[in-house]
């Protein structure tokens, strides 16, 4: 029960992190092709610079709870992708830099260089995090033992590259609309049209990830066996699609909103279908690791849902909060840094 | 180089590179809420101007320190994933209570201090600050209670094959703890104290007297923490008396087990780990002394526990030593400073030796980090799980790879920064800046 318990607070914190970040990586991308002067780029600046580093801390809280309440995991899953979380590392290192440092510079010549570190930096992550979540999803080659019998070269399968490509046209979108929302004029306009030739590519990828699943994975078979849980991928569905209804009307939050909906539930959808597995073995389900062999002991686990349920609501009052507090437009003039 | 060997290196390596930047997150958040409070209460202008100054090096500084944590705790899966199985029962938690109760704070509040300027009246733009400087210690604390518990475990019992977790408490609150805590904090914020000296000193031989208002709190700071320090890691070091018998003996390369254990003035500890190479100028009974506060009390020696559990003697002494000796120089620089307090603009020499001071606390942290880290080895959890047996089962040439492209992109991060910082630190600060000129 308990472990049950921690495998939904396990992907519901990896959902929310993509949820957040996604956005500001999805910006970091699109960032050099949609703004054209410097007044635009402060505009795409401030956009995300309140909240960048917020969302990444989901990450940091995501992959210690991962540490917390399943070790286990966090040992195995940590090393078999030692070399694609690496080049995540590096990239969201790079572009941490990029955003501030790239803010402060003078000369055109270095602006052009942060500003394209910032895009690869950007592209980096989400694409890789998603050919990640993929290979979770389908199973990698590991032992009874989690040892890890693959290289880099073995995540980036059909499906893995269907799942890297799903999150980064996820994130686009996702950029794009909060762009949409933040921003004004001529950029705004872009921002828009970005957001409108996005959706249609993602439809289909989402489409192809979705019916690619049902051959490459085993993540229909608990829906099969529980059909209450088909909310999950009908609520995902249901949200791109009124992304794109909202999108019509220029209700940029709604769209935004239903956005941030679609990539919660589409991670939810793949981390429902895993259960009682967290990482499956493609070399036989008998090496698959489950949620009570990875767990942590009782003790540990209790004190770790107190831990979460005091402080998570805490921090999304908080977090919200300063989501309200540089609500609406940005305004070069109020958000005055020094 | 084997998998374990090579990890070491890139933990060490991005550790060191981190913990360039996390000392000035912890004290200068304070030193600035500090000066942005003394704005508030008196109006003064200046103090306001050197509030924003301070926080441009600030931001630059909080953020790398921020991303370039994120490997660390990382490479507890990726790198050192047997410990993590082995241990994550316990270590886990504290990571990411850390990330919950505290790093959220700092990291979502930040935005608010930086882009809030003229949305938040001033005092509670001040607030926002006492909050980051408070979340950030607090987070110290949660990885400082981690590192402690891998100096000297406690609460657990060893259950289906792991550490298990038996007092919680008893993990958050051990001694040993609780007095790296103080010795860190205190150690960053004496580091953030000559930083601010260091670059204010820079302005004041220029004639820009308005840093003297940046200047005098740093100084107070300085000399309280300088003497805190030392005092506090007297009680450190006595404490590992009893926890870490082989560290202590490595801190003074103390060979033979002995009453009146001796410091000597003067020792070569071998490379081959086996004994000292020279050492005279005994003064006999000052080990003893600072180990258990008593001349006569007896000290173990190395030769005397097991040559397998020994640590690398020369890099502990050497470090050791390092670390003790500028110590002690910041105690001198402050009370000078001390006593030149109220005549600064007229001590040109004293104020060009604080500039060149700066990095010298850095160089302090690391030594401090190089005794706490190499004086623990050969165990990555003392007395419980030794280095060897908790790297991950993977190839040499992943870490290898990894290795090479942080050397690369640390090298490129620490340039860029280091060029943005000394700029920042060179320009005049753009408001409050006419009125203080020359006076």
């Amino acid at each position: 029960m308990m472990e049950t318990v921690w495998f939904c607070i396990w992907g519901l914190l990896w959902a929310v992190y993509f949820m957040l970040d996604g956005f500001d990586l999805g910006i970091g991308v699109l960032q050099p092709f949609l703004a054209r002067n410097e007044k635009e780029r402060k505009s795409v600046y401030l956009a995300m610079g309140p909240f960048w580093d917020g969302n990444e801390v989901w990450l940091v809280a995501a992959g210690g709870v991962t540490f917390a309440a399943f070790p286990v995991l966090y040992a195995v899953m940590f090393s078999s992708f030692y070399s694609a979380l690496m080049l995540i590392l590096f990239a969201l290192i790079l572009r941490a830099v990029s955003i501030e440092l790239g803010e402060e510079v003078r000369g055109a010549v270095w602006k052009t260089v942060w500003r394209g570190c910032l895009s690869v930096s950007s592209l980096l992550p989400a694409f890789v995090f998603g050919v990640v979540f993929a290979n979770i999803f389908r199973g990698i080659p590991i032992d009874g033992e989690g040892i890890y019998y693959g290289t880099l070269w073995t995540l980036l399968s059909p499906y893995g590259l269907v799942g890297g490509l799903l999150f980064l046209l996820l994130f686009l979108l996702h950029g794009s609309l909060w762009l949409a929302v933040k921003v004004e004029g001529p950029l705004q306009g872009r921002s828009a049209r970005s957001a409108s030739r996005i959706w249609p590519v993602l439809l289909v990828t989402a489409a192809a990830f979705l019916i690619l699943s049902a051959f490459q994975t085993d993540l229909y078979t608990i829906y099969l066996k529980r059909p209450v849980l088909l909310a999950i991928p009908l609520i995902a569905a249901a949200a791109l699609f009124m992304t794109r209804v909202w999108m019509a009307r220029g209700a940029w939050p709604r769209a935004w909103g239903a956005s941030c909906v679609s990539i919660f539930f589409i991670v939810m959808f793949g981390v429902a279908g895993l259960y009682p597995a967290l990482l499956p073995s493609s070399l036989g389900a008998t090496f698959s690791l489950t949620v009570h062999a990875a767990a942590s002991s009782p003790m540990t686990l209790k004190i770790m849902l107190g831990v979460v349920l005091v402080f998570i609501p805490i921090i999304i009052l908080y977090q919200g909060w300063v989501y309200r507090f540089f609500g609406g437009k940005v305004d070069e003039e109020i958000y005055a840094k020094h | 180089m084997d998998v374990v060997l090579l990890s070491r290196v890139q933990f060490a390596v991005t550790t060191y590179f981190h913990f360039l930047f996390v000392p000035l997150t912890l004290g200068l958040s304070l030193l600035i809420a500090i000066i942005e409070t003394l704005y508030v209460k008196t109006k003064d202008k200046d103090y306001l101007a050197m509030a924003r100054f301070w926080g441009r090096l600030f931001v630059i500084n909080f953020v790398i320190g921020v991303v370039t944590g994120l490997p660390l705790e990382f490479q507890f899966g990726t790198n050192w994933s047997r410990y993590s199985s082995y241990v994550g029962d316990i270590f886990g938690p504290l990571l990411a209570i850390e990330a919950t109760a505290a790093f959220f704070l700092e990291s979502t509040f930040l935005a608010v201090w930086v882009f809030g300027w003229k949305k938040l009246s001033p005092k509670m733009h001040v607030a926002v600050m006492w909050m980051i400087a408070g979340a950030s210690t607090l987070s110290a604390l949660w990885i400082l209670i981690a590192n402690s518990w891998m100096q000297h475990p406690v609460g657990y019992v060893i259950r289906n094959g792991r550490a298990e977790i038996s007092d919680f408490l008893g993990v958050m609150t051990q001694e040993y703890a609780v007095l790296t805590f103080f010795h860190t904090a205190g150690a960053a914020y004496v580091l953030s104290g000559f930083f601010v000296m260091g670059i204010s000193a820079y302005h004041i031989l220029k004639g820009r007297n308005i840093f003297i208002k940046s200047f005098r709190p740093a100084l107070y700071f300085s000399l309280i923490f300088s003497l805190f320090v030392v005092a506090e890691g007297h009680m450190h070091g006595a404490d590992l008396a009893e926890k870490q018998p082989a560290k202590l003996a490595a801190l003074e390369s103390l060979w033979k087990t002995q009453t009146y254990a001796p410091l000597y003035l003067i020792a070569i500890p071998s490379m081959d780990n086996d004994g000292n190479l020279v050492a005279f100028a005994p003064i006999p009974g000052v080990m003893s002394l600072l180990a258990h506060h008593n001349p006569a009390a007896k000290v173990t020696g190395l030769n005397d526990l097991p040559a397998d559990e020994l640590p690398p003697v020369a890099i502990v002494f050497y470090a050791f030593r390092v670390m003790v000796m500028l110590g002690g120089l910041f105690v001198l620089l402050t009370l000078y400073g001390w006593w030149r307090r109220n005549r600064l603009a007229q001590s040109p020499r004293f104020l060009k030796i604080l500039v060149y001071t700066i990095p010298l606390p850095y160089l302090v942290c690391a030594a401090g980090w190089t005794v706490t880290e190499m004086g623990r080895q050969p165990w990555i959890v003392y007395g419980l799980m030794k280095t060897a047996d908790a790297a991950s089962p993977v190839a040499p040439h992943q870490v290898a790879f990894s290795l090479a492209a942080f050397i690369v992109l640390y090298s490129l991060i620490a340039a860029a920064a280091l060029f943005m910082m000394i700029r920042y630190a060179r320009r005049w600060p753009e408001d409050g800046g006419q009125e203080g000129r020359g006076r």
